[in-house]
């Protein structure tokens, strides 16, 4: 039977968005066991209360120390090689903190880290994607060794909050590496929801044409009720920060619906939104690539066709 | 520490703008007659080592590359590009990441460079391994997703990209870092440059010979397509499409 432990990602919202998903492909492995572990540096983490909530888990390990304030890598790494002894699986959602820490994890532990579980076969087997998702691989991982996996978090919901685990703190006795110091972190604030989790996303391309521009889009959002998203060639062209990106490289997700105006529709942008509920695309170009998957397509120029759809909007 | 050395990762893959086939027997994908090219993080990470070393802040640049004998091809591009000299590890089969991390730390316990740089992911596998494994093999400091290198003598203050916005880490040399796409914008190659690098040499050795013997881990089951995306239809009009969203349930 497995044991999984699944990596609490704690962050100044508190639990990230991605562990419930994670856990929700825990649940698929049909484990015994379903800790979430949060390595925080004060126990008074919102974050926590919100583990323990998550629908199938059985104990929320907190481990204390001053050491675990920044999701450094070599640090949190270190605690996780540690606490892998009692477990088969240990997983993270696919942040950037969970990609920063997990692989360092598998290597320190010798195994081959299997990177974005779409789909959990059996305890073993797994599908993942490849080739900005136009190809699905299905590997195992051998037999008596620890699974080390990133959860895709676009491929799961997430689970409910109506469990009631018990949490199980105390303090950890880790001896921090004097090579890595954190310096600052600079986040977007803002009423807006989040890209990652939004059920609305409206993103916008290179056609808008200037940092201003994006206003357009933004405000488009705003009247939607709608997170706001980024092509690669937008965010590269400063049209938007680096955290609106959607695509292979930048943030793959799952909306209910998903407006992408003027974004031609590169296979890089289209892997991020395989996933979507329903695409809609406004583009000047009849002939881009973004037409061919979208479900709803309306060719114009965004300049006269969001003012309109401003005006029609209820 | 301006003799310093740096090791840079250049993996042979399918060119990002081929549409990539799966075969229909499960057993991978086409790459006959497919264009291949250098990974274009790994670009952006050869870019990055040079502007260090013409910023004086390094002696040499070593491009590697692991794999076939074909991925000779992309090492002639990066020495092309400014790389002083390379090493091909050869493979009998392809490498899983835990065992090009292997590789290089091998590489690294030879050729002791006060860096290593290697793209945050490869477009082929989008696994986003290596450089966080070697980073552990080695036990030294990692910065992923650089967007911004500050080299101080035997420090590092590296700005990343994440998925909440930027954040910036000093780092203690030696580290690895992982490149992100707004690093730098690489080079192009200019033909008296590629003259040039015919000269220069490539070492090749094979990954045994590093004492790296196991080079898979996972067992690749099948590779398969996805289920395709049905595209639906284009709407005439604004209205057309606020009265399509109303019917969803969007507005």
């Amino acid at each position: 039977m497995a044991r999984v432990l699944v990596f609490g990602e704690l962050g100044s919202k508190g639990l990230n968005s991605g562990v419930a998903k994670a856990v929700r492909c825990a649940m698929d492995l049909q484990p015994a066991a379903l800790d979430v572990l949060c390595l925080v540096a004060d126990e008074s983490q919102e974050g926590i209360k919100q583990a323990a909530r998550l629908q199938g888990v059985t104990k929320v390990l907190v481990r204390i120390h001053d050491a675990f304030a920044e999701p450094l890598a070599a640090v949190m790494g270190n605690a996780l090689v540690e606490m892998a002894g009692d477990y088969t699986h240990i997983l993270a959602a696919n942040t950037t903190v969970g990609r920063d820490i997990l692989p360092r994890v598998a290597a320190r532990l010798g195994v081959q880290q299997i990177s974005d579980i779409m789909r959990v076969e059996s305890e073993r087997v797994f599908d993942r994607p490849t080739y900005a998702g136009n190809a699905i691989t299905t590997v195992e991982a051998p037999e008596g060794m620890v699974v080390v996996a990133t959860v895709r978090t676009a491929s799961y919901r997430a689970v409910p909050e109506e469990g009631d685990a018990v949490v199980e703190a105390q303090p950890f006795n880790v001896s921090p590496p004097s090579h890595t110091r954190f310096v600052e972190r600079r986040e977007a604030k803002g009423e807006r929801p989040d890209l990652q989790t939004a059920r609305k996303v409206v993103s916008g391309g290179r056609a808008v044409g200037s940092s201003e521009n994006f206003q357009i889009i933004a405000n488009l959002a705003d009247r939607l009720g709608a997170a706001v998203g980024a092509s690669r060639a937008a965010v590269d062209a400063g049209y938007a920060p680096n955290e609106l990106q959607v695509g292979q490289t930048g943030k793959i997700i799952a909306p209910d619906l998903y407006v992408a105006i003027g974004i031609s529709g590169a296979i890089q942008h289209l892997a991020g939104i395989k996933d979507a509920g329903t695409i809609v695309a406004i583009n000047k170009d009849g002939e881009a690539p973004i037409f061919e998957i979208a479900d709803l397509g309306l060719e114009g120029d965004l300049f006269k066709v969001i003012p309109e759809l401003e005006k029609l909007l209820p | 520490m301006s003799d310093m050395k740096i090791m840079v990762g250049v993996k042979r893959v399918i060119d990002y703008n081929v549409r990539v086939q799966v075969k229909s027997d499960g057993s991978g994908v086409v790459t006959d007659g497919v264009k291949m090219s250098i990974n274009p993080f790994d670009e952006i990470a050869l870019e990055e080592a040079l502007r260090l070393k013409e910023a004086g802040k390094a002696a040499e640049v070593i491009a590697v590359s692991v794999g076939p004998s074909q991925a000779q091809e992309q090492l002639r591009t990066a020495l092309a590009m400014g790389a002083d000299r390379g090493i091909l590890v050869t493979t009998a089969e392809q490498p899983q990441p835990l065992a090009v991390a292997k590789i290089f730390a091998a590489l690294y316990a030879k050729e002791q460079p006060g860096l290593v740089i290697l793209g945050k992911q490869a477009i082929d596998d989008d696994a986003g391994q290596v450089p966080q494994m070697l980073a552990g093999l080695l036990d030294v400091a990692q910065a992923t997703n650089a967007s911004k290198v500050e080299l101080e003598g035997e420090s590092a203050r590296v700005t990343r990209e994440i998925d909440t916005g930027i954040e910036v880490i000093e780092i203690r040399l030696p580290a690895v870092l992982s490149v992100d796409l707004r690093l730098n914008e690489p080079r192009y190659v200019k033909l008296p440059d590629i003259m040039k690098a015919k000269k220069k040499p490539i070492e090749t050795i094979d990954a045994q010979a590093l004492g790296v013997e196991r080079l898979t881990f996972l067992r690749v089951i099948k590779t398969s397509t996805p289920p395709a995306r049905q595209g639906g239809h284009k709407v005439g009009s604004v209205e057309e499409l606020v009265q399509e969203l109303k019917q969803r349930g969007f507005v």
